[in-house]
């Protein structure tokens, strides 16, 4: 199970692509896929590999993205 | 209109999500426009200090002009580069709210700038968001005050020069000489560990007001892809390898 989740809010995403660009484990790619205004979205590319530090969203323009952390076990 | 996800996925904990003081509006800003991350961040230190209630903004001319729309608190549009002015009306009206302007250099390094510096002068007990980006957005890319020495624009097509068109006006420099101000200082956005001391700054910011300390100013440097003509990453590079060099960051004045 990944450590990470990121939501992405598609009708929100421009596809400006900073998120993709800041995050440390190339997670996220902008997807071939279009929303209803046009633009290419960002999508999880390698979900498996999300820790979830929220740096993506930190860097949103358009406040699209919000993180998840998988809670611990045991905690 | 897309409908905020508030649903926390089995097993996870929020980590980050979308400030409760923005509205559902999506932004009228450009792809990697940095005044996203801004208007963001002033969210954040809304919903951070709980004063969602009793907080007035005072929306500008230029790019954020619709800024209304995204906050859920109440708003009043400025005329151009009024927006000081306007908030020195209500904040001494109405002492208990919180009054913020947000507006770009258009609004107020250009046609604000004497507005701007008797609010500064006068220590009006506000704080001012400042967005830097060094280009007139909204009506196409000409040139503001703050163009860069040589940086082309739609109305300086072989780069500013400054026989003719002078030098980029440094706003906080200015303000910082004033006796009036409590705090100016300069942030960007182009990097993670940038955003979050930009979040810091306008917390101090919107803190020193709370405190009744006075006039607060955050300018924070911002790139105009659209009007750079370049793409949104490239934009921040842009940041930081030409317009820091002429808007160097930190905190310029701070009184205690």
């Amino acid at each position: 199970m990944p450590k990470g989740m990121v939501v992405i809010d598609k009708d929100r995403c421009k596809g400006c692509g900073l998120c993709v660009e800041t995050c440390p484990f190339g997670v996220l790619v902008i997807s071939p896929e279009f929303n209803r205004y046009g633009y290419n979205v960002a999508t999880m590319g390698a979900p498996e590999k999300c820790t979830g530090c929220g740096m993506c969203a930190q860097m949103c323009p358009d406040a699209a993205l919000d993180v998840y952390r998988a809670v611990k076990e045991g905690v | 209109m897309s409908v905020v996800e508030t649903k926390v996925p089995a097993g996870f904990v929020p980590v980050y999500t979308r400030p409760k003081s923005l509205s559902d509006k999506r932004f009228t800003y450009c792809p990697g426009c940095h005044h996203g991350i801004i208007t963001r961040l002033v969210a954040e230190a809304i919903d951070e200090l709980g004063i969602q209630e009793r907080t007035v903004g005072v929306a500008p001319v230029g790019c954020a002009v619709f800024l209304y729309e995204f906050f859920r608190c109440d708003f009043a549009q400025a005329a151009h580069g009024r927006a000081c002015a306007v908030a020195t009306g209500i904040k001494r009206a109405n002492p208990d709210l919180i009054v913020f302007t947000y507006q770009g250099d258009g609004d107020l390094a250009a046609i604000g700038t004497a507005e701007t510096i008797h609010a500064a002068n006068r220590g009006e007990n506000i704080t001012v968001i400042f967005v830097n980006n060094q280009i007139y957005g909204m009506t196409g890319g000409e040139m503001a005050p703050t163009t860069l020495p040589g940086m082309r624009t739609v109305t300086t097509p072989e780069g500013r020069d400054v026989r003719t068109t002078g030098y980029p006006l440094r706003i906080s420099e200015m303000l910082a000489q004033l006796d009036g101000p409590t705090y100016i200082t300069r942030q960007a956005v182009f990097d993670v560990r940038h955003v979050q001391m930009a979040r810091k700054a306008i917390l101090k910011a919107f803190r020193n007001q709370l405190e009744g300390k006075g006039f607060s100013l955050v300018e924070v440097v911002a790139a105009c892809p659209t009007n750079l003509r370049i793409p949104p990453a490239e934009g921040n590079r842009w940041v930081k390898e030409q317009a820091l060099k002429y808007f160097p960051l930190g905190d310029l004045k701070v009184r205690d």
